[in-house]
């Protein structure tokens, strides 16, 4: 890898001309695996054509870690071959279960963090790294409903770390819409996570519900990033250092243009982290180690149908 | 609270249809406002799959019907994995069922081609064979050649429904939707060269691919069609055939012409 991972876009085939011709520094582009898991055919082609040009990373949204049933095995094969097929330099999943009884809903459904679900997902967290024979980051969700929940969330995540060697991908939009949802504490959670495990960060934009009456934020990637989420990143970054970091905008495509001018400003805020004269607080020995352990994890390196947004109305 | 049970319960819950003035759950987290995010999201993200596989049906039938129609087919059948692409193949049969007794009895059939293109756009690549390949063969050789579909080729026929032309308006946009022919059309869909193409194709054309399909030998393929369509000229409908790039190059061509 001659360029570093700075901040990175969502791909979407609506902009893939554009996509292939960008030279930003530290661009690169992220996709869910699931869009690709096809047997041929000019999708698979143009992602052939995107990885020759730009980095790229599989943000997997289906394999159901906190689910009761393991994953699927032939699931876990072809997303290997993928995998084996396009070199990412990142693979992702989420802390969530979308399957159930053979069926699957396409949405990240939520898991009270009990020792019996660390348990699980530890499990199943260790079959998908053992499939891909790499490191894989885990996100945190975004909350909607108050569960009974045995752990804290980043020592849960903390936890899955210790027990599996998967690394973090730290979704600050989920936790500015979990602040406002459920009252976790963002900067609180930005300021324990272990700087050693996070390989990946996300940042995407929010809306308020559709009905009003709920209060609620949903987590819809269909806007700018907002203020809150900005100050989480820096804050994150201003501790741990920068982290390859993706914007991602799944609905209500702005032009690329558009896109590119918001990623510049999270690349600013990464370079800004990598500036030696910043303030770096007492953490600059753990920033060490875990810029090693990124540069490994790196060196062993979206049509819909499929857009992962929420939706507050059917109508 | 066992995590398969919580599971159990809040699966049960999400595919409840939301009504207005619903009874309360038995299951206390399905009654926040928070869990109407998770059904909402699961649905839309059906529906929405399904318009986005089923475009022609969509530009047809519009955006209320479609909607509509798709959430049936969702709560009745949800996905059963997460490559939704692969999702819905039962749609022009619902499709079909509520159209039965109306004036659109040609959509179920325009479905079935938004289905065929899904099928060839992510089928196996696989070389092409077009036309000078073929013709450098030894004639004799060529009679027991066994020439088969290329993956990504799809064939379809709507016996009493111009489809194909209803289909085509709708995916290209076209203008004036309404055919010339009001009569049954036989379709062909290929990827000879990245994207999926489309053309009308003869009855006989569309036999000379069934006949091949199974592993017929060329020439016993050609004399079969030939017997059943009297008046076809069945080498100008072969060579139309891999013109459109509908049959996979046997490895033995590829052999000789890289040699």
């Amino acid at each position: 890898m001659s360029t570093p991972l700075g901040a990175g876009l969502g791909f979407k085939p609506e902009f893939a001309e554009d996509a292939l011709n960008a030279r930003d520094q530290g661009l690169w582009f992220e996709v869910h695996p699931e869009n690709y898991l096809v047997a041929g055919g000019p999708r698979l082609a143009l992602l052939e054509t995107l990885r020759a040009s730009h980095p790229v990373s599989l943000h997997g949204v289906s394999m159901s870690l906190a689910g009761v049933e393991p994953p699927d095995g032939d699931h876990l094969r072809r997303l290997a071959a993928l995998v084996d097929r396009v070199q990412p330099v990142l693979v992702s999943e989420h802390l969530a279960w979308s399957r159930f009884g053979g069926g699957y809903a396409p949405d990240l459904l939520p898991v009270p963090r009990t020792t019996e679900s660390l348990r699980r997902l530890a499990g199943n967290i260790q079959r998908l790294q053992d499939a891909l024979r790499r490191r894989v980051a885990i996100e945190n969700p975004s909350h909607y409903l108050q569960l009974d929940h045995d752990w804290d969330e980043v020592e849960f995540l903390h936890e899955l770390v210790r027990r599996t060697g998967c690394g973090l991908l730290v979704d600050v939009n989920n936790l500015a819409v979990s602040a406002r949802n459920v009252g976790l504490d963002a900067s609180a959670w930005v300021d324990a996570v272990d700087s050693a495990a996070v390989m990946e960060i996300h940042i995407a934009g929010h809306r308020p519900d559709g009905d009003a009456s709920t209060g609620l934020w949903i987590d819809s990637h269909d806007a700018p990033v907002s203020a809150p989420v900005w100050a989480l990143l820096e804050r994150l970054t201003a501790r741990i250092g920068p982290r390859p970091t993706l914007l991602e905008r799944d609905a209500k495509l702005p032009s690329f243009e558009e896109l590119v001018a918001e990623r510049a400003i999270a690349q600013r805020v990464l370079d800004h982290a990598t500036d030696p004269g910043r303030d770096a607080g007492g953490d600059a020995k753990s920033d060490a180690k875990s810029d090693a352990g990124n540069d490994a994890a790196l060196a062993r390196s979206p049509f819909l149908p499929f857009d992962l947004r929420r939706e507050e109305s059917l109508t | 609270m066992t995590l398969a049970s919580f599971q159990e319960d809040f699966w049960r819950a999400l595919w409840i249809p939301p009504r207005e003035g619903a009874p309360i759950d038995a299951w206390p987290p399905a009654n926040q406002p928070g869990f109407a995010v998770y059904r909402n999201t699961v649905l839309s993200g059906c529906v929405d799959a399904l318009v986005s596989l089923y475009p022609a049906v969509h530009r047809l039938a519009g955006e209320a019907w479609m909607r509509a129609v798709a959430m049936e087919f969702a709560q009745a059948s949800p996905p059963s994995a997460g490559e939704l692409q692969h999702y819905g193949d039962g749609f022009p049969d619902l499709v079909e069922r509520v159209t039965a007794d109306g004036d659109v009895p040609w959509l179920a059939d325009v479905a079935r081609l938004d289905r065929g293109w899904n099928h060839s756009h992510v089928a196996a690549d696989g070389p092409v064979l077009d036309l000078p390949t073929l013709a450098r063969q030894d004639a004799d050789r060529l009679s027991t050649m066994r020439l088969r579909p290329h993956p990504a080729t799809r064939w379809f026929t709507s016996a009493d429904w111009p489809a194909f032309s209803l289909w085509q308006a709708a995916r290209t946009d076209g203008a004036d939707p309404n055919p010339p022919h009001w009569h049954g059309q036989s379709s062909l869909l290929t990827r000879p060269h990245g994207a999926v193409i489309a053309c009308e194709i003869s009855p006989a054309a569309v036999a000379l691919l069934d006949c091949c399909a199974p592993d017929t030998a060329l020439g016993e393929a050609l004399d079969t069609v030939q017997a059943r369509f009297t008046d076809a000229d069945i080498g100008a409908e072969l060579a139309r055939l891999l013109q459109q790039g509908a049959f996979l190059c046997p490895p033995a061509f590829i052999t000789e012409s890289t040699s």
